[in-house]
C-alpha cells in the first residue's frame, strides 16, 4: 500500500478491518470504508478505467459518484461507480467497456481514429449503402455501451416506505446541518438527507485542515445527530423533486417516498474541469477529489504535484497537499492580478513557485500525467511561444464550481448566472422551495453558517404562513469562485469537455458550425450532457463555450433541466409490488371447490369453465349443452347494479341511455345501451322500472364504476333530483337459464313465474330462501332464464338451494365461456369484444337501439344522427362449413380481400347447437352486405373461406326466451 | 404525486381522483362543425381550466379552476354553477 497515507483526522477507513477483493484476477486489499478507487489507488492504480469512445486510459476525477470513467464490474452488477461504492469483501471486479485488460484494451487505438470520427460521425456515417447498416449496426453496437449486463439475474426486492416531515433539508454540509438546527430548534419537524456515508460535506475534506472549521464541526455534527427534531438520512440522495413536494430518497437499503411541506436545498456545488490539451489523463483530477481521498480515505494521489487554480479554493488545497507530505511543485493562477486570501499568502510563504496569468497549455504522458505545459493565459487562451515543463505525477484543477441546482430547476426555480460570482444562482424559487450554503452562493464558512439560518427563517416563517424579509442574496460572496472561460484550445485537440461522452473543444465548435447552436440542438448533437453522468462536469463548459460562439450571454444561451433521477437508480428500487385488489364473489369458494378455472374479469375472478384444462373444449360444450337442453346456474354478481331513484329518474335515464327509458312499463325492462358523445358503444346492460320513481339499472362488469360515474356525472350536470345507490357489492346474481328453469324456480320462489303474470323481460321482487330478491327474465343465453338478484350474504344459500334441488334436472354450473358461446348463438354482442373505441350502434348492427326520431337529447345523439348515413364497417355473423377441421380461425385474425384488410373477426367458437364454428366479423362496407365468400387469414398466412350469415345463427325468432318449453316444442 | 387540497375532506394524494377533463356543455340545435369540434376537441393550452376531479372513495365530484401550467388550485366551484339544460 505504497499510497496509503498515514492516519487523518476525519478519514473514513476503519485500518483494524481489512478488506480483500481481486481486480482482473489480481488479489489486493484495502480497509473497511474504503472505496472501489481509494482501495485501487491506494495499491498504485491510478488507471482505473477507459473512456467510452476513444478507450482512452482514465482515473479518479471527482471522488463524488461523477467519475464514469471509472465504472467496475462485478459478478453481479455492471456500471458499479468506483468513487463511491463500498469495498465489500471478497468481490470480484473487473473494469467495464474494456477489450482484452483494462492496461491492454485492445480497443485503446481506437483513439488513432479519432479524426476520423468527429461529432455527428454516427449519424452520418453508416446510412448508406442501407443494406450495410445491418453490419455496421452490429458492429457499433458490440462497441458501444458500456459494462454488460448479467441476464442471469436473481429477483431483488428492496422495501419502499413512506416518510412525511415539514421540512426536508437536502444536503448535510455547513449550510445544510445549520438550516436544519436552525429549523428543528424552532420546533420543525426534520428530514435531512446526505449522500454521503457521513455527514460534514466540504467542512471534512475542503476545510480538513482549516482550524476555523474545527469547532463549528464538531459542534453542528453533535447537535444534528442529536437534536430529537432531525431525522438524519445518511447515504440517502434525493433522486428528484415531484409535484407538492414528493421527492424519493434513494438509499442502498431502498427507497423511501418522502411527502415534504417544505425543501431546503443545501446540496452545494459541483467542481468543473479545466478543459486544456489531455485532461484526461490519469493523475488529473478536481482539486475537490484530492482533498476527498486525503481526508476520506488516507489515499495520496500522487507525489509530485502541481495546482491550476482561478479561486481561493486552489490554494487550499494545495496547503493540503502539503500537509499530505506531498511535494507541491507549483501553483498556476489563470488570474493575473488576484485578489487571494491568506490561503494564498500561506502557499507563497511556504516559497511554492506561483505562475500568475498563466494556464496549462497541456499535459503529457501516456498512460500518467508526467509533466505539464504552463503558458501565459490571457483569459480567452493560452500563448504557447513561451512554454514552461513542469515535471509531476499529479495536476488539481480548481478553476470553478456549477451549482447541484437539478431539484431546483425541477421545482420549476428560475435561476440565472451572476456575474459577480461567474456562476448560475438561483432567482425565483417556487413556494415551499428554498436553497442555501454554496449552491446559493455563499462560500466563506461564515456565509453559509448565516445562509443556512436564513434559509431555514424562511421556510419556517413560509410554513406559518408568517412574512419573512431576509433576501436570499443576503449572504452571497462578491468575488468570483469561477472562471468565466477555463478552456484553452490546442491544435492537436484533446482537450476534453465532456469525458462522459469523449467530446472535445472542437466537436463542440462543429456542432455549432453546423447549424446545431442552440442548447437544446447541441446537446443532442454533440451528445454533450447527455452520458452517465448527465453533464454534471461537462453541462457548464458545454454553455460557456456555446456562449462564447453565438456571443451571448450565459443567461440568453441558457442551460438544459437535468430530469431525476440524480443519479442512476437501481431498477430493483423503483419495482415495486404489483397491488391489485382482487374482488370475490359470495360464491366463489364454491366455484374454486367445484373445480372451476378462473379468469381475471376487470377487478373480479370468473369462473371460465368447470373442469380440467385439458379437458377445456368438452367441458365448454358439456356446459353449454346443459343451458340448451336443460338448466345451467352462472354466477354473475359481477355486475354492475345501480339503484335509481327519485323524481328525476327517468329524466336521468333517458338522458345517459340512447333508448327511452321513461316509457318503461312498471314491472318491465329494456336493454341500455351508453354511447359518449361521439356515440361509440361504451356501455350496456338493462334498465328494470321498480316504481314510478325506482329504477334498477345493470352494467357490465369491467364498465360498472365507470357508467356509475356517469350516471352521477349527468345528475350533477342537469341538477337532476335522483339519488343513486351502488349495489354492485352488497348484492350477488346468478343467472338460472334453460328450458326447464321455470320448472324448478316456482318450487322455490313466491313469485308467480307463469307466463302471463311474469313475461319475458319482466322484474318481479319477491323471496327465496327467506331473503328478498328480484327476479328478472333475461334472454342473453337465448334460453327462458332467471336472473337472481340477491343480498350478498343469502345469495350462497340460494345458489346451494338451487344446485341441490336442481340436480333432478342435472343443473349444470357455467361459465363464462359457455355463456359466450351461448350468447353467439344468439348473435348478441359482448361490449368491448365485439366492438371497440370506435364503433358506433349501427356498426355493431343495433340501429334499433337508437331512436333518433322519438327522443330529442340523450349523449351521442347528435353524433349519432350524423355517423347513420355515414357508416363504414358493419358487425356481420358468419360461418364454416359443417365439418371443418382445417386450421383454427382466432378472434382478431383479418378478413381479406383482393389482397387487402375488409374487417376482422371478433368472436368465434364452435356452437354445439348448429354443429359448426359460427362467428361474428366487423367488415367493411360494402362488403358486409355484398360478399358470398369471405377470406380469414390465420396464423399460418393462409386464406380460410366463409360465408356471411345473418343473425341470430340459433332460435332467430326468439321464441325459446319467451314461453315454455312446451309451447316451443 | 400530487395532492388535492378539499374543503370537505382535506389533503387527498391525486391518485384518489378520476380526472374527467374539462367542464364542458354540449351545444345543442349547433352546425355540424360546433358539434365535432365539441366532440372532438380539447383546450390543450396552458391556462386556468375549468375541470371536474371525481373522488373514488367518497364518490364527491369536484369542480376546480386549475392553472395547468403552475398545476395551482385556484378554486373550488359550487355544482349549480355549471349546471346546463338539454332538449325536453
Amino acid at each position: 500500500m505504497t499510497y496509503r497515507l498515514d492516519q487523518q483526522p476525519l478519514e473514513w477507513i476503519d485500518r483494524g478491518r481489512t478488506v480483500t477483493f481481486s481486480f482482473e484476477g489480481k488479489s489486493l486489499s484495502g480497509f473497511a470504508g474504503d472505496s472501489i478507487s481509494s482501495a485501487l489507488m491506494a495499491s498504485g492504480h491510478s488507471l482505473l478505467g477507459r473512456s467510452f469512445k476513444y478507450h482512452r486510459p482514465r482515473g479518479a476525477l471527482t471522488l463524488a459518484n461523477h467519475d464514469v470513467n471509472a465504472l467496475f464490474q462485478s459478478a453481479h452488477a455492471t456500471n458499479i461507480r468506483g468513487d463511491v461504492e463500498p469495498l465489500t469483501e471478497g468481490i470480484e471486479l473487473k473494469a467495464c467497456n474494456v477489450n482484452g485488460s483494462l492496461a491492454n484494451d485492445r480497443d485503446r487505438f481506437i483513439g488513432l481514429f479519432a479524426r476520423f470520427m468527429p461529432v455527428g460521425f454516427y449519424y452520418k456515417a453508416f446510412h448508406r449503402p442501407k443494406k450495410l447498416f445491418p453490419f455496421w449496426e452490429r458492429k457499433i453496437r458490440e462497441k458501444a455501451g458500456l459494462g454488460r449486463v448479467n441476464t442471469d439475474w436473481t429477483e431483488q426486492r428492496t422495501p419502499k416506505r413512506y416518510d412525511f416531515c415539514e421540512l426536508l433539508v437536502v444536503g448535510a454540509g455547513a449550510s445544510g446541518m445549520q438550516a436544519a438546527l436552525t429549523a428543528a430548534e424552532a420546533g420543525a419537524d426534520v428530514v435531512l438527507v446526505d449522500e454521503n456515508p457521513h455527514i460534514g460535506g466540504s467542512l471534512d475534506y475542503q476545510l480538513a485542515n482549516e482550524p476555523a472549521a474545527t469547532g463549528v464541526r464538531a459542534a453542528l455534527k453533535d447537535k444534528v445527530r442529536n437534536h430529537a427534531n432531525i431525522r438524519l438520512f445518511e447515504q440517502h440522495y434525493a433522486a428528484g423533486w415531484y409535484t407538492d413536494h414528493y421527492i424519493p430518497l434513494v438509499g442502498p437499503k431502498g427507497i423511501t417516498k418522502l411527502r415534504a411541506e417544505g425543501m431546503i436545498c443545501a446540496t452545494g456545488v459541483m467542481e468543473q474541469t479545466a478543459v486544456f490539451r489531455n485532461n484526461d489523463l490519469p493523475g488529473v483530477m478536481m482539486a475537490s477529489a484530492a482533498q476527498r481521498l486525503i481526508s476520506r480515505y488516507a489515499v495520496s494521489p500522487g507525489h509530485r504535484a502541481v495546482v491550476l487554480c482561478a479561486n481561493d479554493e486552489g490554494y487550499r488545497a494545495a496547503l493540503d497537499l502539503m500537509e499530505a507530505g506531498i511535494e507541491l511543485a507549483a501553483v498556476v493562477d489563470l488570474e493575473s492580478t488576484p485578489q487571494r486570501g491568506s490561503w494564498a499568502q500561506q502557499v507563497t510563504d511556504k516559497g511554492v513557485p506561483v505562475y500568475r496569468g498563466c494556464g496549462i497549455y497541456a499535459a503529457q504522458g501516456s498512460r500518467h500525467l508526467q509533466s505539464v505545459q504552463v503558458a501565459a493565459f490571457n483569459g480567452k487562451d493560452c500563448d504557447p511561444s513561451e512554454l514552461t515543463a513542469i515535471d509531476c505525477d499529479l495536476l488539481l484543477m480548481s478553476v470553478g464550481w456549477a451549482p447541484a441546482s437539478q431539484l431546483l430547476y425541477q421545482a420549476k426555480g428560475k435561476l440565472g448566472y451572476d456575474d459577480t460570482l461567474q456562476q448560475i444562482l438561483p432567482r425565483e424559487l417556487p413556494a415551499g422551495i428554498h436553497a442555501c450554503g454554496r449552491v446559493n452562493g455563499a462560500f466563506t464558512l461564515e456565509q453559509r453558517l448565516a445562509d443556512g439560518k436564513r434559509a431555514a427563517r424562511a421556510a419556517l416563517a413560509e410554513l406559518r404562513g408568517e412574512l419573512h424579509a431576509e433576501s436570499q442574496t443576503l449572504h452571497r460572496d462578491r468575488q468570483a469562485h469561477s472562471h468565466p472561460w477555463p478552456i484553452v484550445s490546442h491544435p492537436a485537440g484533446k482537450n476534453f469537455v465532456d469525458m462522459d461522452e469523449d467530446l472535445q473543444l472542437k466537436d463542440l465548435v462543429n456542432a455549432a458550425k453546423e447549424g446545431f447552436d442552440n442548447i437544446e440542438l447541441i446537446k443532442r448533437f454533440s451528445t454533450i450532457g447527455m452520458g452517465p453522468s448527465q453533464g454534471k462536469h461537462s453541462n457548464m463548459n458545454g454553455i460557456r463555450i456555446l456562449a462564447a460562439i453565438r456571443g451571448q450571454s450565459i443567461d440568453k444561451t441558457g442551460s438544459t433541466t437535468a430530469r431525476p433521477m440524480f443519479h442512476p437508480i437501481p431498477v430493483s428500487a423503483l419495482a415495486g409490488r404489483r397491488f391489485r385488489p382482487e374482488r370475490r364473489t359470495p360464491m366463489q369458494e364454491w366455484h374454486e371447490a367445484h373445480g372451476a378455472r378462473m379468469m381475471e374479469a376487470g377487478h373480479w375472478q370468473r369462473p371460465e369453465y368447470y373442469g380440467q384444462p385439458e379437458e377445456r373444449e368438452q367441458a365448454i360444450l358439456r356446459e353449454a349443452q346443459a343451458v340448451r337442453s336443460g338448466l345451467g346456474l352462472i354466477d354473475v354478481s359481477t355486475l354492475g347494479k345501480i339503484e335509481v331513484l327519485g323524481p328525476d329518474a327517468s329524466r336521468l335515464l333517458d338522458a345517459v341511455y340512447t333508448m327511452k327509458m321513461s316509457t318503461i312499463r312498471q314491472g318491465m325492462t329494456r336493454y341500455a345501451l351508453l354511447v359518449d358523445d361521439s356515440g361509440v358503444i361504451i356501455d350496456d346492460g338493462i334498465a328494470a322500472r321498480l316504481g314510478e320513481d325506482r329504477f334498477y339499472v345493470s352494467a357490465t362488469t369491467s364498465h360498472a364504476a365507470a357508467t356509475f360515474r356517469i350516471l352521477s356525472q349527468t345528475v350533477m350536470d342537469l341538477g337532476l333530483d335522483v339519488r343513486l345507490v351502488n349495489l354492485t357489492d352488497s348484492l350477488a346474481a346468478m343467472n338460472l337459464a334453460g328450458p326447464l328453469s321455470r320448472e324448478l324456480l316456482k318450487t322455490l320462489t313466491d313469485v308467480d313465474l307463469s307466463e302471463e303474470s311474469f313475461p319475458y323481460l319482466g322484474i318481479r321482487e319477491g323471496t327465496m330462501c327467506g331473503a328478498k330478491v328480484r327476479l328478472i327474465r333475461v334472454g342473453f343465453v337465448g334460453e327462458l332464464g332467471y336472473e337472481i338478484h340477491a343480498p350478498a350474504h343469502k345469495s350462497m344459500e340460494i345458489w346451494h338451494t338451487l344446485m341441490r334441488a336442481g340436480a333432478r334436472y342435472n343443473i349444470r354450473p357455467f361459465g363464462v365461456e359457455a355463456q359466450r358461446v351461448l350468447r353467439l348463438e344468439k348473435g348478441h354482442v359482448i361490449v368491448g369484444q365485439d366492438t371497440d373505441g370506435l364503433t358506433n350502434p349501427f356498426e355493431a348492427n343495433m340501429p334499433w337501439a337508437v331512436p333518433l326520431k322519438s327522443k330529442s337529447w340523450f349523449t351521442g345523439k347528435p353524433s349519432l344522427a350524423l355517423l347513420k348515413e355515414r357508416c363504414q364497417r358493419r358487425l356481420t355473423g358468419f360461418m364454416l362449413p359443417q365439418g371443418y377441421s382445417g386450421e383454427r380461425i382466432k378472434e382478431c385474425h383479418l378478413v381479406i380481400k383482393d389482397g387487402d384488410i375488409a374487417g376482422r373477426v371478433t368472436s368465434i367458437a364452435y356452437s354445439p347447437a348448429l354443429g359448426r364454428y359460427i362467428g361474428l366479423a366487423m367488415l367493411d362496407l360494402p362488403l358486409a352486405n355484398e360478399a358470398k365468400t369471405l377470406h380469414v387469414r390465420v396464423d399460418s398466412g393462409s386464406l380460410v373461406a366463409m360465408s356471411p350469415c345473418k343473425t341470430p345463427f340459433y332460435d332467430a325468432d326468439g321464441k325459446r326466451q319467451t314461453a315454455d318449453l312446451t309451447e316451443v316444442a | 404525486m400530487k395532492l388535492l387540497d378539499c374543503p370537505l375532506i382535506g389533503r387527498r394524494p391525486i391518485s384518489e381522483f378520476d380526472y374527467v377533463g374539462e367542464v364542458r356543455k354540449p351545444p345543442v340545435d349547433c352546425d355540424t362543425e360546433t358539434w365535432a369540434g365539441f366532440v372532438f376537441n380539447r383546450q390543450g393550452a396552458p391556462s386556468v381550466l375549468r375541470e371536474r376531479w371525481y373522488h373514488r372513495p367518497t364518490g364527491y365530484w369536484f369542480i376546480l379552476d386549475r392553472d395547468t401550467l403552475t398545476d395551482e388550485v385556484k378554486a373550488i366551484v359550487d355544482h349549480r354553477e355549471v349546471r346546463y339544460d338539454i332538449p325536453a
